[in-house]
């Protein structure tokens, strides 16, 4: 069986009140049925996985912080073209080797995210890090884009 | 397996701290079920697992990386995950183990010798 979940990266909202929840599983079993899977990427408009990101601002540098929790290390890429930031990544289906899946919320496939900076960063500086399924992208501001301290004479 | 939600149902009612309910997966595996939750931001010792009147509670507190500079962006939330199931009886709820990698919670159910198939062979 091929559960798929329609986008609902936010859940909390319907999760505070038990009615709201059974309705929204009854919405997730609706987009489950075959008739969704017929309409190839017209489903898929309704699962695309959009994981949340958050950026950060200071004086020398932008954060990006992006949850991704239990990716690989080498299948997330980053990248950074005309000031804009993308994230992208995939998740491959584990082995459905005489499994059945049950509820299946968790996305599988591919995603991409991008941010435009609003200022230019040094892109040979750029680093990032991959800890408890969180991605930090440090980005340090160009020379001519950081805060400059002028003295007058 | 069963898996009815009861999410933050204690939330509802006025208790202090308040809770998110992660994305999670069912699968029906050969001996048991397999759940994965997914909880960005949590480490193992912010993991507090427990079985109660036959439900599962997965708390997950996250410790977030501290970052320098000015939120201008933000899809995140800061919540710390709660996420309850209802055990099929089948579960045998003393072998259940856990573990968690890249904040991927993996959690085996096995279920009680008893009601595993059994092949009788006639003799």
């Amino acid at each position: 069986m091929n559960l798929i979940r329609y986008q609902a990266p936010d859940s909390a909202p319907w999760s505070t009140l038990d009615r709201w929840s059974s309705l929204r599983d009854e919405l997730n079993s609706f987009f489950d049925m075959p008739f969704w899977s017929g309409f190839g990427r017209a489903g898929q408009l309704f699962t695309e996985w959009s994981p949340a990101l958050d950026l950060y601002e200071s004086g020398d540098h932008f954060v990006a912080v992006v949850e991704l929790p239990g990716m690989r290390k080498e299948d997330i890429d980053i990248s950074l073209h005309d000031g804009t930031l993308t994230i992208s990544g995939e998740r491959k289906r584990e082995s459905t080797n005489g499994e059945t899946a049950q509820r299946s919320e968790r996305y599988v496939g591919t995603f991409r995210r991008s941010i435009a900076l609003p200022t230019r960063v040094d892109a040979s500086k750029v680093t990032a890090t991959y800890q408890e399924g969180i991605l930090k992208v440090t980005l340090p501001k160009a020379e001519e884009a950081k805060p400059k301290q002028i003295q007058v004479n | 397996m069963n898996t009815l939600n009861r999410e933050n149902r204690e939330a509802d009612r006025g208790q202090a701290e308040q809770f998110i309910t992660p994305q999670a997966s069912v699968t029906e595996i050969a001996d048991g079920y397999m759940l994965e939750i997914e909880m960005p931001g949590v480490k193992k010792e912010g993991l507090d697992i427990s079985v109660e009147n036959n439900e599962l509670t997965i708390i997950g507190r996250r410790s977030l990386p501290a970052v320098e500079g000015m939120l201008v962006h933000r899809e995140s939330r800061p919540e710390n995950f709660r996420r309850a199931f209802e055990l099929d009886p089948s579960i045998d709820g003393d072998k259940i183990s856990a573990k968690i990698d890249q904040a991927l919670v993996t959690l085996t159910l096995p279920k009680a010798e008893h009601v595993r198939p059994r092949k009788v062979t006639v003799s």
